[in-house]
């Protein structure tokens, strides 16, 4: 039967010649199961991995996230030419230190002043919307990067800045004078370099060459701002 | 491209000769000759003679619409349409920056250096600089100023960016927007050579801001003879690339319209910049009397007191 299945073309044929003998070993013998999905092993077991990440536990899976964050921050602060921050984006790095930042940098609302410093939304709306200029500036030069890519870079590099206003905060908890401003001056121009390095790092390969200094300068700009930002920062 | 040459010289005779003799672009265009002059009065190109304007205006103008309709085809909500306004390189960008600090008088700030493409990069990241620029320079000062003062207590102003966003910007935008609509008014009554583009407009503009970046950081010196002559120097650089660029746009109109253009452009600029200095910066003299007239208060009511 099913050598006869396997021989149609073969015509007025009914017994099998020595010519096709080796159809016997391709035929369908009945244990293999037709009906049901044919599924390539591969995809099945990938797909047993998916319903493992469901069903793993809550600390697993935000442990996860929690290292690839941590080692993109570890890129940014020993900035080396790597692909990591590029190819594996996550945008959740720089929400935290959005968040921090403008938590730290808001002024008090107990304070009658109508003139102060920027409140969270304005910290808030100035990275990310100076992230989002930053990046359409660069694509529409001609850069070859993508724009999450890019968000997740300028967020990322915002670490060294991070750290800078933690130190200017512990630095305010001093009595103000001269040497206080010249120490928290210092911290915030090393970082700001710090920053500008490591997003340069990422950043400059995605432009053509005669169009790098146009696509670093918005970068320069949106650090420096934060920097002025965080050196004057006064507490209430 | 010669042998058309050869070609056209043959077939047209002296008219045409004579209009191909007078520049080096070659047209392709089959219009019979006499009449171009007339009637395209397309953006002018190449070197700044003044008494060429016309013919090498409109030999190129052919060549121009070529080009512009190459550059701008895609539509417009597509990504490369705004792609083919960030088509500058970064020696490009420089060149237009010095352009617009050295103004030479003769020489057309958009004929010269813009040449038809015109960019949107120098004129956002230069108001952007600028805003910057005027409200850090604006609470440098101000501290500065208040230095000695045991009253005073030092805030950021933060509010003072936004604000200062709003007016740069919208004099970038509103002003070009405005003149742009204007010129395109009196040449529909007035035939005139040179027109502009509403993104050319708005590239001048934008570039004849920079000398203001900085003038304003140079204006934390508290020194009110210092600031004036800075407000000066700047609007005269300024004011005089705006004043060439827009001269020949309006030269072919009635005397006293063209004047009264002018001098409206240059007075925006300057009411920019004075506003500006009046309203970021922090007087320096006026802090200075409080002092001096509370003493002589003070005898008096320590007179009549005793």
């Amino acid at each position: 039967m099913a050598e006869a299945a396997e021989s149609p073309g073969d015509p007025g044929t009914t017994s099998p010649r020595p010519l096709f003998a080796g159809l016997s070993d391709i035929s369908i013998s009945q244990d293999i199961p037709i009906e049901g999905e044919i599924t390539i092993p591969v995809r099945s077991r990938s797909r047993e991995s998916d319903s493992s990440t469901l069903n793993e536990s809550v600390r697993n899976t935000i442990m996860r996230d929690l290292k690839a964050v941590g080692k993109k921050f570890m890129h940014v602060l020993y900035p080396r030419k790597s692909n990591t921050l590029l190819r594996d984006w996550d945008l959740w790095g720089p929400l935290i230190l959005c968040v921090t930042l403008a938590l730290m940098l808001q002024r008090g609302s107990v304070d009658g002043e109508k003139d102060g410093g920027p409140q969270f939304a304005e910290v808030f709306v100035i990275v990310w919307f100076g992230a989002v200029t930053i990046t359409l500036n660069s694509k529409l030069l001609g850069g070859n990067i993508s724009f999450f890519q890019s968000l997740c870079v300028l967020g990322y590099c915002i670490l060294p800045l991070t750290v800078a206003m933690l130190v200017c905060r512990l630095v305010l908890l001093a009595d103000p004078g001269p040497v206080n401003f010249m120490v928290r001056l210092f911290v915030v121009i090393v970082m700001f370099v710090w920053s500008i390095v490591a997003s340069t790092a990422f950043l400059a390969d995605s432009q053509p060459p005669n169009r790098k200094a146009l696509a670093v300068y918005p970068v320069f700009l949106f650090y420096f701002v934060i920097s002025w930002m965080i050196l004057t920062f006064t507490p209430q | 491209m010669a042998a058309v040459d050869d070609l056209q010289f043959e077939e047209f005779g002296d008219a045409a000769t004579a209009l191909v003799a007078n520049t080096d672009a070659t047209t392709i265009s089959i219009e019979d000759p006499d009449e171009t002059p007339k009637h395209q009065p397309g953006p002018p190109r190449g070197s700044g003679r003044e008494e060429d304007d016309e013919l090498l205006g409109n030999d190129d103008s052919d060549k121009t619409e070529l080009l512009a309709g190459q550059k701008k085809s895609s539509p417009f909500w597509t990504f490369e349409y705004y792609q083919t306004f960030f088509d500058v390189d970064t020696y490009q960008v420089f060149d237009r920056i010095k352009g617009s600090l050295l103004p030479i008088p003769g020489k057309n700030f958009v004929r010269l250096y813009i040449r038809s493409n015109p960019d949107l990069y120098g004129p956002f990241w230069i108001c952007a600089t600028l805003v910057f620029a005027i409200a850090i320079s604006g609470n440098l000062s101000n501290f500065l100023i208040h230095l000695g003062e045991k009253t005073y207590h030092y805030v950021p102003e933060f509010r003072k960016v936004s604000i200062a966003a709003t007016i740069i910007y919208a004099y970038a935008w509103l002003v070009p927007l405005a003149l742009w609509g204007f010129l395109v008014w009196r040449n529909s009554k007035v035939m005139n050579i040179v027109s502009y583009s509403f993104l050319e407009i708005v590239c001048v503009y934008g570039y004849s801001l920079f000398i203001y970046i900085p003038t304003a950081i140079l204006w934390i010196i508290p020194q009110k003879a210092v600031r004036w002559i800075l407000v000066m120097i700047a609007l005269a650089i300024s004011g005089s690339v705006l004043a060439m660029t827009f001269w020949p746009a309006v030269r072919e109109d009635n005397r006293r319209i063209a004047l009264a253009t002018i001098v409206t452009i240059v007075l925006l600029h300057m009411l920019l910049s004075v506003g500006c200095l009046a309203y970021f910066f922090d007087a320096p003299e006026m802090d200075h009397l409080p002092p001096a007239t509370a003493t002589p208060n003070q005898t008096v009511a320590a007179a009549k007191s005793s």
